[in-house]
């Protein structure tokens, strides 16, 4: 069985300027929309507390809304989470000191009734945290985004590594734009989701450019873009195999995963999607931009892994 | 002849793939409802106690499944969460205050597994339920307290000295002293500048030395408040009978509680800021102490048990309390006898001096007061905390006492290390505050693990459908690399003392489960194109997995540096997300090359073959 039978070279690069158009339009759309919606920012940067309730029946909002306005808790955002029967209680950070305790004192307030209450969870952040976790998550995502540059860099080329990382960059940008875009909220799993779609998003590029580079090598006489379109079509049908099946193990997350993990698994398909489109557009576009040749490959030859290699055993 | 694997490669796969799948068995086996019981202060677990504890249990009708004493403890193994609750009330009455009970769940692995080191994955407090604290050490108030003991110290000093001073003062974090001629203060900093190495001085207009602690001495100040409130958490979370709590320091002045399995957080937070507290007070000698104990104890005398439940008369009048104890260290004399020396501020110096002049040759006792939870609650619904007063030390004063004094007639260096432990949970330095909290019900927990185990199974499934479908024959070897992956993650994952499984993590397995094929299709396809070029299936196996071979690793590498990252920077939810990344990584490389090539060779190398099933 084969996915897509093709035997000539796809001109992929044909479409590259409306793709390099499309790819700024969503950009631009997205930090218009960061700039202005902002991103739904989490419990874990915002800080404050959060409480997860079960009832053993529907639970009623309003109710649960009367009460807690009665016990001074009058700015909480109650809504239902996952199901009808669980509730999620938000707190901003307030300027008591006890303000560990906020937590216990709306379990305290919602049993006052004698209802049955089961305690899910509870999250209390200090706003002192939640700047830090901030700024180690920015710090995290540079910090990666920089580590990759220098090892494409170093393995490639620069203009391999410049595109690889201008295609990584795209797809964070255009993920937290569709967090903002859509107010989902934004926490820590996130975060982790969207490191695990620059991974994601580089092994495609890398597969790509690895493909490029072979090609370069391997076929004396060709326009670069020629290259570019002969090793696009050669590496597609992996490229649409893997997607595939990571969207569905991803959708199988989503759909059996549980409230916890939507956002993570929502950031994720959305990335591995946004991550395959711009392994075949962007990097390689951004590469060719910037003037790839033959002749920066050349001298890599002689200190290319593998190929003069004794076979694999 | 092309596709053969020597032996040694085959041997090799066969005990990586072998010991993976040995130490992910424990995880198969489920868990058994324990009763963990841990000694308190003043008493011992031992091998002896077990009969006891079974015959205790054996009189209340609850049957055990097995007693182990192991490191200390007993563990108490029953059938079922019933006559768990049962068997924790019983010996809880039975055993008294001087021994922890706390219920647990115990993996239920099979001797010779646990004997090969064999133990289940740690899961996470999102997966069992429980509480995670995190605590900060007010760092201010402990260098504040440090800045008043300089002002005393420097009075105290400069007296002794015969230097005269016009006034010494706090000044935020530095301390300032003013002379009345420029002579005196070359004096008075020469002496001092001796005298506190661990501080910097400088001169300031005005005749005035501007004291303030060197970096070092900072530096010391709040690693000693950090360690002394872990001293002090260790010891109350004790008192909550948590069967594996972590308290453990995290960055410069953090502290993370980790209490699994707890469900009143409430009553966790309060023990957890409950005080405990010191006394120095003089031994009644006066009076007869069968006396007092018979009911005529003196209006000016107090009766408090000693650690071995003996009465001791002592003085009503305190004569000093332990918040002025600074430190408290245990060591050993020129002779070799332990001790324990003990720094007071200058206050408390002051007040053990004037106590201690009339009294050379006299006992002194320490006492030791705590507050313990009951576990009722009064009408406001606060836990109702009992006082416990205990004399942990007689010692006779053998010279009037200053700010720095030392405790002898220690039986044993144990015995010094604990008092010095106590003497120095007697007195907190610096307050601490929750900054952080994250408590997970055990109903959350139960069902974040079922979700994510049917999230794995669903993805697995799947995936395993579509590569049987595309790449027929070769699908079912990637098939059995990408299960032989997941047994080894698990394995990994187990045998990793640090590596807990979290539920981000087990999105990390799902994720990898679909991105670890992403190396045989690569192969794969490698394969497909090199036979559309016309080559044999021998040659076309072969330079598949040969030129497939670099961008594999280019791919996985970079993946892993994110991962890697993300190790180093994160926290909580994303480290555990961060390290099942990086050994899927690992693992799947070593399925998807290695041992798809030896299966792969196994059946299709060196034969003639006209068509390979791809």
């Amino acid at each position: 069985m084969r996915l897509l039978k093709i035997n000539d070279t796809v001109n992929f690069m044909r479409l590259r300027i409306p793709a390099l158009v499309f790819s700024t339009v969503l950009i631009l759309a997205s930090i218009g929309s960061l700039a202005v919606n902002q991103l739904n920012w989490g419990l874990d940067f915002t800080g404050g507390t959060l409480i997860e309730v079960g009832y053993p029946d529907k639970a009623n909002l309003d109710e649960i809304r009367a009460e807690l306005d009665a016990a001074t808790f009058g700015d909480a955002v109650v809504q239902n989470f996952g199901s009808s029967h669980d509730v999620l209680i938000r707190l901003a950070p307030r300027d008591g000191v006890k303000s560990a305790e906020v937590g216990d004192q709306v379990m305290l307030a919602l049993r006052a009734t004698g209802k049955e209450v089961d305690m899910r969870r509870i999250e209390f952040v200090g706003p002192n945290v939640g700047e830090e976790l901030t700024e180690q998550g920015g710090l995290a995502m540079l910090t990666a985004l920089i580590c990759i540059l220098i090892y494409v860099a170093m393995r490639f080329e620069w203009r391999f590594a410049l595109g690889s990382v201008s295609a990584l960059a795209h797809d964070v940008i255009i993920t937290l734009g569709l967090f903002s875009f859509l107010h989902l909220e934004f926490d820590l799993t996130i975060l982790a989701a969207v490191l695990a779609v620059i991974g994601y998003s580089l092994n495609d590029t890398i597969v790509v450019s690895d493909r490029i580079r072979e090609n370069f090598r391997k076929i004396r006489k060709a326009e670069p873009e020629e290259i570019i379109n002969i090793s696009l079509t050669q590496t597609l049908n992996r490229t649409i195999i893997t997607s595939v099946t990571t969207v569905l193990v991803l959708l199988a997350l989503f759909f059996v995963g549980g409230a916890l993990i939507h956002g993570f698994s929502t950031a994720l398909l959305f990335g591995v999607v946004i991550g395959t489109y711009s392994s075949i557009y962007i990097s390689s576009s951004v590469a060719l931009l910037l003037g790839i040749s033959k002749e920066d490959l050349i001298p890599e030859e002689i200190e290319k892994e593998g190929e003069d290699l004794e076979p694999m055993p | 002849m092309l596709n053969q694997t020597p032996i040694w490669k085959y041997i090799l796969v066969l005990l990586v793939v072998g010991a993976s799948a040995l130490y992910a068995l424990p995880n198969i086996y489920g868990e058994d409802h324990a009763i963990q019981i841990s000694a308190g202060r003043n008493a011992q677990v031992t091998q002896a106690m077990v009969p006891e504890i079974e015959t205790i249990l054996k009189a209340s009708d609850v049957t055990t499944k097995r007693i182990d004493f192991t490191d200390g403890k007993i563990l108490v193994r029953v059938n079922s969460s019933d006559s768990q609750l049962v068997a924790r009330e019983v010996l809880e009455a039975q055993l008294g205050d001087d021994y922890y009970v706390a219920m647990n769940l115990a993996p239920d692995t099979p001797q010779w597994l646990a004997a090969l080191g064999g133990s289940p994955m740690k899961l996470g407090l999102d997966l069992r339920g429980g509480v995670h604290f995190l605590m900060e050490v007010d760092m201010n108030s402990a260098i504040s307290k440090a800045t008043e003991d300089m002002v005393g110290d420097f009075r105290t000093a400069l007296r002794e000295e015969k230097i005269r001073y016009r006034t010494v003062k706090q000044v935020g974090d530095a301390v300032t002293i003013q002379f009345r001629d420029q002579e005196t203060l070359d004096k008075a900093r020469f002496f001092l500048r001796n005298r506190n190495p661990d501080l910097d001085f400088n001169e300031r207009d005005g005749l005035i030395i501007r004291a303030t602690f060197s970096e070092n001495r900072l530096v010391q100040i709040r690693d000693y408040a950090v360690k002394q409130n872990i001293t002090i958490i260790r010891n109350r979370v004790n008192q909550l009978g948590v069967a594996e709590p972590l308290v453990q320091k995290q960055g410069a002045e953090r502290i993370v509680v980790q209490l699994p399995g707890i469900q009143d957080t409430a009553k966790a937070k309060e023990i957890l800021n409950a005080t405990a507290t010191l006394e120095f007070r003089m031994v009644d000698q006066d009076n007869d102490v069968r006396d007092a104990v018979n009911g005529r104890i003196p209006p000016s005398s107090i009766l408090v048990n000693d650690r071995s439940g003996r009465p001791q008369l002592l003085n009503k009048r305190v004569m000093l309390t332990g918040n002025h104890i600074i430190d408290a260290n245990s060591g050993v004399d020129e002779y070799g006898i332990p001790q324990v020396n003990i720094s007071l501020d200058s206050k408390g110096g002051t007040k053990m001096s004037q106590g201690t002049k009339d009294n050379i040759g006299n006992p002194m006792a320490t006492v030791f007061i705590e507050y313990k939870a009951t576990g009722e609650r009064d009408s406001n619904d606060k836990l109702i905390f009992e006082k416990k007063e205990e004399v942990i030390s007689i010692a006779t004063i053998q010279a009037r006492l200053g700010s720095n004094f030392r405790i002898t007639g220690l039986d044993s260096p144990k015995e010094a290390r604990d008092l010095a432990l106590l003497l120095r949970a007697g007195a907190l330095i610096a307050p601490i505050t929750i900054v952080e909290e994250r408590t997970v019900g055990p109903s959350l927990g139960a069902e974040n693990i079922e979700l994510g185990m049917k999230a794995i199974q669903g993805g697995l499934l799947l995936v395993l459908f579509f590569m049987l479908v595309y790449y027929k024959a070769f699908g079912i070897v990637a098939n059995i690399a990408l299960v032989a992956n997941l047994v080894m993650i698990v394995g990994v994952m187990s045998m990793i003392p640090g590596a807990t499984l979290t539920l981000p993590g087990m999105a990390g397995i799902v994720l990898t489960v679909g991105m670890a094929v992403d190396a045989n299709v690569l192969i794969f396809e490698r394969i497909r194109e090199e036979l559309r070029e016309g080559r044999s299936p021998q040659q076309a196996i072969h330079h598949g997995y040969d030129s497939a071979f670099s961008t594999i690793l280019d791919a996985n590498i970079t993946t892993f540096i994110a991962g890697l990252i993300l190790f180093a920077v994160g926290t909580g939810p994303i480290k555990g997300f961060s390290i099942t990344l990086m050994i899927g990584i690992a693992t799947s490389m070593f399925t998807a090359i290695v041992l798809t090539r030896v299966i792969v060779n196994l059946i299709w190398g060196g034969r003639r073959l006209e068509s390979l099933s791809i």
